[in-house]
């Protein structure tokens, strides 16, 4: 893989065991401005704990990761940052949950405008007037005032992601964002993260949405048992995987990318 | 019986101070061993296995003693050992400790309730320390154990009628001397269990505010 001039995200290194289980292996890479990065395997390959280890919800045990060139959780220095440098650093990466873990305490509107105004103490006009905007964006401008118990998975989720927007983030992290919703209400979420990579939100998300990880990735990372098998475009990987271990990944869900390619 | 109650009346003013005193009572000792009880809740939870077994062994020593016991150890057991008390401070003490028990369990319980990943949500949009407690993870508390909170309110309002046996002149103090004196026994009791009533009620009223208000958000 060639490196970027200016990746907004480097990961280097990367490692991480949970005991005596390596769940990483010295997973390093890149992501430049407007690239949407996918990153599919097996269950338990890892995936959404390389995820976890970009805004260190999990602290890796080796590597390095750099928000556009600025080091995430260990400074230059290799000092562990204190919670308020890391926290800060934290405001610019965006994060959707796969169980949307929106706060339940909070109306819709306020989920989306917490953050930025507490965390980030932009001023309370603009937070709100951008906040309505992204729930007009996710299509529920109506549900501004519904707390989040009262709506359906589809819904929590777009919130989730208007939620992420609010804090106007360099890079966005989506964990499994549609593995918790039915059916159904897949299809929602994915038209509003298809428009972000359209309108260049660098993103990374963890997904096993084949069809939209071939539609709407620039670039394919393959995880299996904690190491990156492969990279490459969308294109590459569906149709010419390089590896034994992509091609039976695939097999797997050859039936389902022909359900999409309808 | 009416001619009693007009005793009670003509002594309506021991009553009322009676009922302040309890009052007062109950709200230090709520706010106190709420907020005790909040920081010996995360010392429960706490990896440190000292920590958890010390914070553990208080509170389940102090919930297995009765509090009128309790209240006699205070006030009478202590100044063996030299630790001397008024009234009011062995009273008080008595209460705050003994509840900051009930509140530590009844905070940990509802906080290893709560969901994990909202709480994730809030370190991962920048939250962290005091302001994560306070805005992510409290409200949520509240909503959950705010009714069981009001019950243990309620407790600590009915127990503070054992202080009477330290002559804190609180409302059963009250009732009971206006009894001995005029011997109303049955009005001035009775009138002391509605007063203590409407104190509850006044709890009742706000715990079903809050309990409206986490059920539209559940």
């Amino acid at each position: 893989m060639n490196a970027l001039p200016h990746p907004v995200l480097n990961v280097v290194g990367v490692s991480k065991s949970f005991g005596a289980l390596k769940v990483l292996s010295d997973i390093s890479f890149q992501v430049g401005k407007g690239e949407t990065v996918c990153v599919l395997g097996p269950s338990g390959s890892g995936k959404s704990t390389l995820l976890r280890c970009i805004n260190w919800l999990e602290k890796p045990d080796a590597g390095h990761v750099y928000l556009n060139g600025e080091p995430v959780g260990v400074t230059s220095a290799g000092v562990v940052m204190n919670d308020h440098r890391l926290s800060q650093i934290r405001t610019r990466i965006g994060m959707v949950f796969q169980h949307f873990a929106l706060w339940p305490h909070l109306t819709v509107l306020q989920n989306l405008i917490e953050a930025p105004l507490q965390v980030q103490r932009r001023p309370k006009a603009e937070i709100h007037e951008e906040a309505l905007a992204l729930l007009a964006k996710v299509g529920l401008e109506d549900k501004r005032d519904a707390f989040p118990a009262r709506l359906s998975g589809g819904q929590k989720q777009r919130v989730g992601i208007a939620r992420a927007l609010a804090m106007r983030p360099d890079l966005l992290l989506f964990d499994e964002p549609t593995s918790a919703l039915d059916p159904e209400l897949v299809g929602e979420v994915l038209v509003v993260m298809r428009d972000l990579a359209h309108e260049g939100m660098t993103m990374v998300i963890v997904t096993h949405e084949m069809a939209f990880a071939r539609e709407a990735a620039t670039r394919v990372l393959f995880l299996d048992r904690g190491r990156m098998v492969e990279t490459g475009t969308p294109d590459q990987f569906f149709s010419r995987p390089a590896t034994e271990r992509a091609r039976q990944f695939l097999q797997r869900y050859a039936a389902e990318a022909v359900t999409a390619q309808r | 019986m009416i001619h009693d109650f007009g005793i009670v009346w003509n002594e309506r003013g021991l009553l009322m101070s009676g009922l302040a005193n309890t009052a007062l009572l109950s709200v230090i000792a709520a706010v106190v061993s709420l907020l005790l009880g909040a920081a010996l809740a995360p010392a429960m939870m706490s990896r440190r296995r000292a920590v958890a077994g010390a914070a553990r062994a208080f509170v389940d020593a102090m919930r297995c003693v009765p509090f009128l016991l309790f209240a006699y150890i205070v006030y009478y057991g202590l100044p063996s050992l030299g630790i001397n008390f008024d009234n009011w401070s062995a009273g008080l003490a008595a209460l705050m400790l003994y509840n900051t028990a009930y509140m530590a369990e009844i905070l940990r319980g509802a906080w290893a309730a709560m969901p994990r990943e909202p709480i994730e949500a809030g370190t991962a949009f920048g939250f962290s320390g005091v302001r994560l407690f306070r805005r992510i993870i409290l409200p949520g508390l509240v909503l959950s154990a705010g009714p069981v909170v009001g019950n243990q309110l309620i407790q600590i309002i009915k127990d503070s009628a054992f202080l009477t046996i330290i002559a804190l002149p609180e409302l059963t103090h009250a009732a009971s001397s206006i009894q001995s004196r005029y011997y109303v026994p049955f009005a001035a009791f009775i009138t002391a269990v509605a007063l203590y009533w409407g104190l509850c009620l006044v709890v009742e009223g706000g715990v079903n505010v809050l309990r409206r208000l986490a059920d539209a958000r559940r």
